[in-house]
């Protein structure tokens, strides 16, 4: 297939994705899912057709896991590599696809018909372990669902033939509060909005004290009128819906049941900075979620609630299009989401200057969580002020938390802001508790002494991800599986975040074999102050967070991993004369390491 | 009257939107560099240049300078970092200075000399980088690259014609060309290209010229790189 892509077939992509520089990864994304992968041939006719060096094609094309250079297969299983997958047998029913496929992880089987590999969490945390088939999820993989898709690869049944069932995905919505129980006809919140004027909504939002729920936890109506007085006259409104901190997957959810909401929601940041352009980039892991949500958005320019002239309001005109990202978590950054958005590879800018005045193609732009606009819904509806009466002092509202790991009932749960650990795992029925991570692998590794401690801004911020660890798992092991997240994430621009990860997973590989020395202690100390201070973006200086956190608060997981007091090489030297024992014909003592006269100290 | 700040306790007086280093560099100030270069918009990749403001540390290549900073730059903490942040760059490539024909000219080891770096410190990742000799002129060894995208954005932006680009991500980020092959030979690239010519380190070589200039006579042989950068026509190149 490789020599012969039809030309028929690129200029259609091209027609409908768009031919210009900007629109290249929605191109390669479709090209991708067309042709099961992107042949030397075809990048350079696309680098031809779009007037750009064939380089930056490969360049940006490499950059994204989902996108292949080689052949991959028609069928390309993902198993999520979240600790939480792992902890539910992910990796055992990988190794049993692998052999009942025989194949070998991440390489092609010979006929060219599947690659089973891993990938970063995919947001099924609540109903793992999760895989997904090109662009389909699966969860709640058992034995016999591996058989299951076994058997329908072997033979060759096109994934739209799959049994629907396999791809049912649950919103376990565990607790319900102010915006989860209640329900919005679509366009409500915006008739109130809009009723205010432009600078009364805006004075709403205020009052309102929301803040960002991506993490950040920056004011959001701060930002919107950043957005509003920035110069230029065309401005973005952007959704970030790229949910990848492991353990997240609470705007899965939203996105599913509540797309209205979202969207609604970037039509009042419209309404507030007078944007006319609005994107959702959805993570490539989500795809699965775009058909309903292109239904939805028809559904809401049907009515009078996107296109020109929204409610009647003459100069209120705006769309919403959706772009695909392709797995790479950095994205969820806002400014490499805007270069992603932009066609290119996502490496997070330089800042300044900030995106509400710089953003999407230099115009001011506004980049929202998925949760924070759905959030402006309630605000509109109710008044700013009630929904600042709620929460705590400096987090207003509600928060959604996507619980995981070891509890009886994983899911969503919404609790107003200020709610204690401890309560959270009561109500999701957690016992025996070793560590609760809040906010995923670059948030907060809390012990057992600090469960009276709240999810707020103000105590223990959390952008969702809430996973649950009892006493029969190994904090090492939980961290070590978060700094392999980060090293394999991390872009690789700045110096400290590419070398400084990749070190880190060394020194933790290291530790796990059983090759620990005290020094690596302190050189994992030293690594994680470097990737702390000296990082380009916050992938990078929240990388170390895990290891720090476990090595301050569980040290002795650490510890009874430390064979040698001193130095001690990351590799058995005895081990790596082997093949020079082999060449030499040698066996006798002075062949060896460490055996009579071998040792060198 | 012009704004300043201070650097290590000096002030230095900067024009509005120039950049902490900019204006150190007008001062005549040394601050440590590598992606950084005066024909180009600050990269910020290389982090050498960071150095500490109110406690954070941030790129003084991208950071605009402001009135009343005080800016730490040459301190034991700062150049700790700097010199871990050059030993991650050792051992994630394959730096033989020995045998290297950019030996003497070359601003990393330079920096690191400079910076009194004794040892790689960290594991060598010892990388599998195959050199690229197909090109006529022009010698491509990826052993030695840094990721400074100087080549990069001198053949985009000066040369026009885009002959290099990154491509994957993280520690398994490479350099490639814009030929099908992945060969520079297919490629329209010259020796006379602006970006024939920027590389800080000895990736891009020209034939035929090796060891014109004797090593212990280059040019960070005769004079340490924080003198040698200050110099007017100190443009990155040796």
């Amino acid at each position: 297939m490789s020599a012969e892509v039809p030309q028929a077939l690129i200029d259609e992509v091209l027609r409908t994705a768009g031919s210009t520089p900007d629109r290249l990864l929605q191109i390669l994304v479709t090209l991708q899912a067309q042709l099961d992968f992107l042949p030397p041939t075809l990048i350079s006719r696309l680098a031809e057709q779009l007037g750009m060096p064939r380089s930056r094609v490969e360049g940006v094309a490499g950059f994204y896991s989902f996108l292949h250079l080689a052949p991959a297969g028609r069928y390309r299983v993902r198993f999520s590599d979240n600790i939480i997958d792992r902890m539910l047998g992910s990796e055992a029913l990988m190794a049993t696809m692998c052999a009942n496929l025989q194949l070998r992880p991440g390489v092609p089987s010979a006929d060219g018909r599947v690659t089973v590999s891993t990938t970063s969490c995919t947001g099924m945390g609540d109903q793992g372990p999760a895989v997904l088939v090109n662009d389909r999820a699966i969860g709640r993989l058992n034995h016999q669902r591996v058989m299951e898709i076994c058997d329908l690869i072997r033979h060759d049944a096109p994934l739209s033939a799959w049994p629907e069932e396999l791809f049912h995905v649950d919103d376990n919505i565990r607790r319900a509060d102010a915006l989860l129980s209640s329900p919005m006809v679509a366009g409500s919140a915006l008739a109130k909005a809009v009723a205010l004027g432009r600078d009364g909504w805006l004075a709403q939002m205020q009052a309102s004290k929301l803040r960002g729920r991506g993490g950040a936890g920056f004011t959001t109506a701060v930002k919107w009128l950043a957005c509003r007085d920035a110069a230029g006259a065309d401005k973005v409104v952007v959704c970030n819906a790229d949910e990848g901190e492991p353990g997240t997957f609470k705007d899965r959810v939203l996105l599913n049941r509540h797309a209205d909401l979202v969207f609604e929601g970037m039509t009042l940041a419209a309404w507030a900075t007078g944007a006319r352009d609005g994107l959702l980039y959805l993570r490539g892991e989500y795809a699965w979620l775009r058909p309903q949500l292109e239904a939805t958005l028809a559904a809401r320019r049907a009515a009078g609630l996107l296109g020109s002239g929204i409610l009647g309001q003459t100069g209120f005109d705006f769309d919403i299009a959706i772009h695909l990202g392709a797995g790479a978590y950095v994205c969820g950054e806002e400014s490499a989401l805007l270069e992603s958005l932009e066609g290119k590879r996502g490496t997070p800018r330089i800042r300044p200057p900030f995106p509400v005045t710089h953003g999407y193609l230099g115009r001011p732009t506004v980049v929202n969580n998925v949760e924070t606009l759905a959030k402006t819904c309630l605000i509109a509806r109710d008044g700013g002020a009630a929904f600042a009466a709620t929460g705590t002092a400096q987090s207003a509202g509600t928060k959604l938390l996507s619980i995981s790991g070891d509890c009886a009932r994983p899911g969503v749960y919404e609790y107003p802001f200020g709610v204690s650990i401890q309560q959270v795992l009561d109500d999701c029925g957690a016992a025996d508790v070793l560590a609760v991570q809040v906010g995923g692998a670059s948030g907060v590794t809390v012990a057992p002494y600090e469960f009276q401690r709240r999810i707020a801004f103000e105590d223990v911020p959390s952008a969702g991800a809430f996973m649950v660890f009892d006493s029969s798992r190994d904090i090492f092991e939980v961290a070590r599986n978060f700094v392999h997240f980060f090293a394999h994430e991390s872009c690789g621009f700045c110096t400290p975040c590419r070398v400084g990860t990749a070190l880190l997973k060394g020194y933790m590989d290291k530790l796990a074999e059983g090759y620990g020395a005290l020094q690596d202690l302190a050189d994992i100390d030293w690594l994680d102050r470097l990737l702390k201070n000296a990082s380009h973006c916050g992938l990078g200086s929240s990388a170390p967070n895990p290891v720090v956190d476990t090595l301050l608060k569980f040290r002795p997981a650490y510890e009874r991993r430390i064979q040698h007091a001193d130095f001690q090489p990351a590799f058995d030297l005895d081990g790596a004369l082997a093949r020079a024992r082999q060449m030499t014909g040698r066996d006798d003592a002075g062949a060896h390491f460490d055996t009579g006269m071998g040792a060198t100290r | 009257m012009s704004a300043t700040f201070l650097l290590d306790g000096q002030p230095v007086s900067f024009e509005p939107g120039q950049t902490i280093l900019e204006a150190a560099r007008a001062a005549g100030r040394y601050i440590p560099h590598l992606c950084w270069h005066p024909d180009f918009p600050p990269h910020g990749s290389c982090k050498l240049c960071i150095v500490k403001v109110a406690g954070r540390h941030v790129s003084s290549c991208a950071m605009p300078a402001k009135e009343g900073w005080e800016v730490e730059s040459d301190t034991p903490e700062m150049n700790g970092e700097r010199r871990a942040l050059l030993q991650m760059l050792f051992v994630e490539g394959n730096h033989f200075c020995p045998s290297c024909e950019k030996s003497g000219n070359c601003q990393l080891q330079a920096l690191a000399y400079d910076l009194e770096m004794m040892t790689p410190r960290f594991n060598h990742f010892f990388p599998d980088r195959p050199v690229d000799a197909s090109h006529p002129d022009v010698l491509l060894d990826f052993n030695r690259c840094i990721y400074c995208e100087l080549c990069v954005r001198a053949s985009r932006d000066k040369d026009g014609k885009g002959i290099f680009a990154l491509t994957n991500r993280g520690i398994h980020k490479h350099l490639v060309v814009n030929a099908e092959s992945g060969r520079l030979a297919d490629t329209d690239f010259s020796a006379d290209d602006m970006a024939a010519n920027i590389c800080p380190v000895g990736v891009i070589l020209h034939k035929r010229v090796g060891f014109a200039v004797p090593i212990g006579q280059r040019t960070y042989d005769e004079a340490p790189i924080h003198l040698v950068a200050m110099r007017p026509e100190a443009a990155g190149d040796d």
